[in-house]
């Protein structure tokens, strides 16, 4: 019997190999447009949550912002201009306290296994969102926790004083306080619109927790499927109030390695992969495209103003100078990053072209430091940031390009480095005497760069360990945000911007670049301009079938060649 | 037959105790609570903490802790992954399908590899042909599967671009959980793309089954070198080359029969072998297997997961033996006179 079973294996196994070919072979067409409707994003972690309420992780908002769900309104273009999404227009009353929302009336919810919405979109649902977030009474203001941390670090609880229904398809926010940042919230990744009615089903059924975990919203795609660590499928939200994604169907690959993620960008495994190693293999090889965005934020060298001898403008301004910028961001950055001009980045609107840019200049930097009474050099200490960041993946090597440059004026630096929280804590307590950090934005309103940063308030709750604090900064800061003219905004920035550039309380580097890497045959933008990634206009270009077709006549051929033996 | 398969069950009791007791006793050589350890509970409530030391015993001696410990693996209780806080007896149910589909489509390439180059070498024995075999025996041996892994992603799906490198199937493919076993769910499931999907899976499969394979596969080489040249050189087969058989008679009617017979029994050992190969292999391609899962609870510190995962994965290990050893005994006769188990 054994002697049977062992002879005819080999025979079994052939036999059973001809025959999926053989069936697989009459289906090829079908294989390639399935694929083809299917995107594949090899992305580096799972979501903590399915609502962005709840978590300002990149990778939460990525999996969910943009996919899932829609806010009010939306940055458009590459200028990052407010525009309408599910709020088809808006007023702001003179005084900027009163902000009337007209909705858009043919938004329809996600129609899932585990929802049937019966309405479309309405009043409701905008005072659901907004008030789970606002309102600690809400029923569901504890559920998942109670934490809203970009909520929370915005003030929101602070600036709005309620949210109203005025009829079926309008909704107003009355504002304690004037605040041009206000619009800019809540077109962010975080504000985003849930379903009232879903919640409703969700308190009857007893099972409130779902809402963050089967996530209901009105963006392009719909979840189908979760399992952590493993995958997300996301199918095509067919009733999608805008042009519909053109794939049916997306899939979130979750590959926290960072070789596992760039050997399955090579096999093909994937379509696109976040934050790809090896960018010059991918860039050699003509079936993968390279791309990145700069992202908003900065990474800067900062001084206390506070102490001797960085009271003191020329000395700031000397050691400015004295910095190769252009080599620290080879050296550390390895090329992925763009050098900073200012604290805000060129993609902001509102930043001013004309800015001036101190530049690269130690023979000035010399003759600078001769006039501020230092000629013969002094001692100083740079504290560099213990881990890495986007905006700074290696402080210490950056300090130490930097003690280089200082030599070279004659001053000499002594690096300082403790664990993070520690290095938090003096600093703020002002025992630095310069420092090596960053900012990372929460939106791309202008003034989230320069108030937490540099502004004298402050550098009171220590944001601002540079202790600088100029009136002039000031007031234009409180002008900027007090009008919502977009043209005078701009203006009083750019002189925000000459002042800092003028007075040096710090140095801005470099403004790190989110990369990302896909295939040739996917087509259509995905990173957009102020973060963030959206996949409602990607699509893949149809692949040559011809090679394809010529297996199948093989097969074929091969086949009629058996009949014959028969 | 009795007393043999009655010997085999005692064994089977014996060494079940024994490895329990050494997954019972982890849990105090873990750090940390020991009631916790048995159950994976790290957030449990004070009613819980109650309930869950009512059900392990813990305030009797340490005897009765180890018959409510085997009380509750006995209903299934592993407890619940630390990490996942998920019960462990669904996320290994969910996982071991997966490792036994690659062990198997390993086996059997190594089999098919294996065993007829064994029978070349042996017929041209101490000839080229033979020195060739085995010296590539010797080099598939020693090379150490997680090299030869990332090897084979580098040359086949990196450079010529042919076969994937990680996971089961193409997500693309929406395959229903049901057995398991990849191969068989796509053939359950109703979805239109059943048979592209079906072929998907051949692709996944392909790599990290002959990585695995390599290593039994030379081992296989040379038992039946081994067993060919012993049979070959047997009385019988001189008596049949005098009654004037053919060379392929002679090899096909007598030797091969009587040479694999032989084997049988080693594939059931090798079977353990490659389980450890496949475990690092998991790894290596991303195969949602029990070896991958295992391992990462050891990244995570995983206690519960630890211990139940190894109970679970060394008893379906001797399972295998004792099925082979039945097998064995159902081929061969001569075996059944053995009364002791090996």
């Amino acid at each position: 019997m054994a002697v049977l079973t062992m002879k005819f294996k080999p025979m079994l196994f052939l036999m059973i190999i001809a025959f999926s070919c053989l069936l697989s072979g009459c289906n090829e067409g079908n294989k390639l447009s399935l694929s083809e409707r299917t995107i594949i994003y090899c992305s580096e972690g799972s979501p903590e949550t399915f609502n962005p309420q709840l978590s300002i992780s990149g990778t939460t908002t990525d999996a969910t912002s943009k996919q899932i769900y829609n806010s009010l309104i939306a940055y458009k273009g590459k200028s990052n201009t407010l525009g309408p999404s599910l709020a088809k227009s808006w007023h702001v009353t003179r005084d900027g306290k009163k902000i009337t929302f007209y909705l858009r009336q043919d938004v329809s919810f996600h129609d899932t296994s585990y929802f049937t919405p019966t309405r479309l979109f309405n009043a409701d649902d905008v005072i659901f969102s907004f008030n789970r977030v606002l309102d600690k009474g809400h029923s569901f203001h504890s559920v998942s926790g109670g934490q809203y941390p970009f909520f929370e670090s915005v003030k929101f609880d602070e600036l709005v004083e309620k949210v109203e229904k005025i009829n079926e398809f309008t909704v107003r926010f009355i504002l304690k306080r004037n605040d041009s940042s206000f619009l800019a919230n809540l077109a962010t990744d975080y504000a985003v619109i849930l379903s009232e009615e879903y919640g409703k089903q969700l308190v009857l059924k007893n099972t409130q927790h779902d809402i963050d975990i089967l996530p209901i919203g009105t963006g392009p795609f719909k979840l189908k499927d979760y399992r952590v660590g493993s995958l997300i499928r996301f199918y095509r939200h067919d009733s999608y109030w805008q042009e519909k994604a053109k794939v049916e169907q997306l899939v979130y690959d979750i590959s926290p390695s960072k070789t596992s993620r760039l050997t399955k960008l090579l096999a093909q495994e994937c379509d696109v992969s976040s934050y790809p190693i090896a960018h010059e293999k991918i860039a050699e090889r003509n079936d993968l495209i390279l791309e990145s965005i700069t992202s908003l934020n900065v990474g800067y060298f900062g001084f206390n103003t506070n102490k001797e001898p960085f009271n003191n403008k020329k000395v700031r301004q000397a050691i400015s100078l004295a910095i190769n910028k252009n080599a620290l961001i080879e050296t550390v950055y390895q090329g992925q990053a763009v050098r900073a001009k200012s604290i805000l980045p060129e993609t902001s609107w509102a930043y001013d072209s004309k800015t001036p840019e101190l530049g690269y200049d130690p023979v000035r930097a010399k003759r600078l430091l001769d006039d501020a009474g230092y000629g013969q050099g002094f001692t100083m200490d740079i504290w560099a940031m213990p881990l890495q960041r986007a905006y700074n993946p290696n402080a210490i090597t950056m300090a130490k390009l930097i003690q280089a440059d200082l030599k070279k004026i004659g001053v000499k630096v002594k690096i300082i480095s403790y664990e993070w929280s520690t290095f938090l804590r003096r600093l703020t307590r002002g025992e630095h005497q310069s420092f090596l950090l960053g900012w990372t934005a929460d939106h791309p309103d202008p003034d989230n760069f320069f108030t937490p940063m540099l502004s004298c308030s402050s550098s009171d709750k220590g944001s601002n360990v540079t202790f600088w604090c100029n009136q002039e900064y000031d007031q234009l800061l409180q002008k900027a945000l007090k009008t919502t003219n977009m043209s005078k905004r701009k203006s009083y920035y750019a002189k925000a911007m000459v002042i800092i550039n003028e007075e040096m309380p710090l140095l801005p580097i470099a403004h790190s670049k989110r990369f990302q890497a896909r295939g040739a045959d996917v087509q259509g933008d995905i990173l957009e301009h102020f973060g963030g990634i959206s996949f409602v206009n990607v699509a893949k270009k149809a692949v040559i079938i011809n090679s394809e077709e010529k297996n199948i006549k093989v097969l074929s051929q091969s086949l009629t060649a058996d009949k014959v033996k028969n | 037959m009795l007393t043999f398969t009655l010997r085999r069950l005692s064994l089977f009791l014996f060494t079940m105790l024994v490895l329990t007791l050494l997954s019972f006793s982890l849990s105090f050589l873990f750090p940390g609570d020991t009631v916790i350890n048995h159950s994976g509970q790290i957030n449990a409530t004070e009613t819980e903490l109650v309930e869950l030391n009512n059900s392990y015993q813990m305030d009797k001696n340490i005897f009765s802790q180890y018959t409510a410990y085997l009380k509750n693996i006995l209903n299934g209780e592993f407890g619940q992954s630390m990490a996942s806080q998920s019960p462990i007896s669904g996320e290994i149910l969910k996982l071991l399908p997966a490792t036994i589909e690659l062990s198997l489509v390993a086996l059997l390439i190594a089999m098919l590899v294996g065993i007829p180059l064994g029978f070349i070498a042996a017929i041209n024995h101490n000839k080229t042909s033979d020195n060739a075999i085995l010296s590539l025996a010797m080099i598939g041996y020693s090379i150490p599967v997680f090299w030869l892994g990332l090897l084979a992603i580098l040359l086949f799906s990196i450079g010529l671009g042919w076969l994937p490198s990680a996971g089961q199937i193409s997500l693309v493919f929406e395959i229903e959980f049901v057995t398991g076993i990849q191969f068989i769910d796509i053939l359950l499931s109703d979805s239109p793309y059943k048979w592209q999907a079906f072929r998907d899976a051949s692709a996944h499969i392909l790599l990290p089954a002959c990585v695995i394979a390599v290593a039994p596969a030379t081992i296989f080489i040379r038992l039946s070198r081994a067993s060919m040249i012993d049979v070959l050189a047997a009385s019988y087969i001189r008596a049949a080359r005098a009654k004037g058989l053919s060379f392929p008679q002679i090899i096909f009617r007598h030797a091969i029969r009587n040479a694999l017979i032989k084997i049988i029994r080693h594939v059931g050992l090798q079977f353990a072998n490659l389980v450890t190969i496949a475990m690092v292999t998991e790894v290596i391609f991303s195969w949602p297997g029990i070896g991958r899962w295992l391992i990462d609870s050891i990244y995570q510190r995983d206690y519960t997961a630890i211990q139940s995962g190894l109970l679970v994965l060394s008893c379906f290990i001797f399972i295998i033996h004792i099925l082979i050893d039945f097998i064995y005994a159902a081929l061969n006769p001569l075996a059944r006179g053995n009364n002791y188990g090996s």
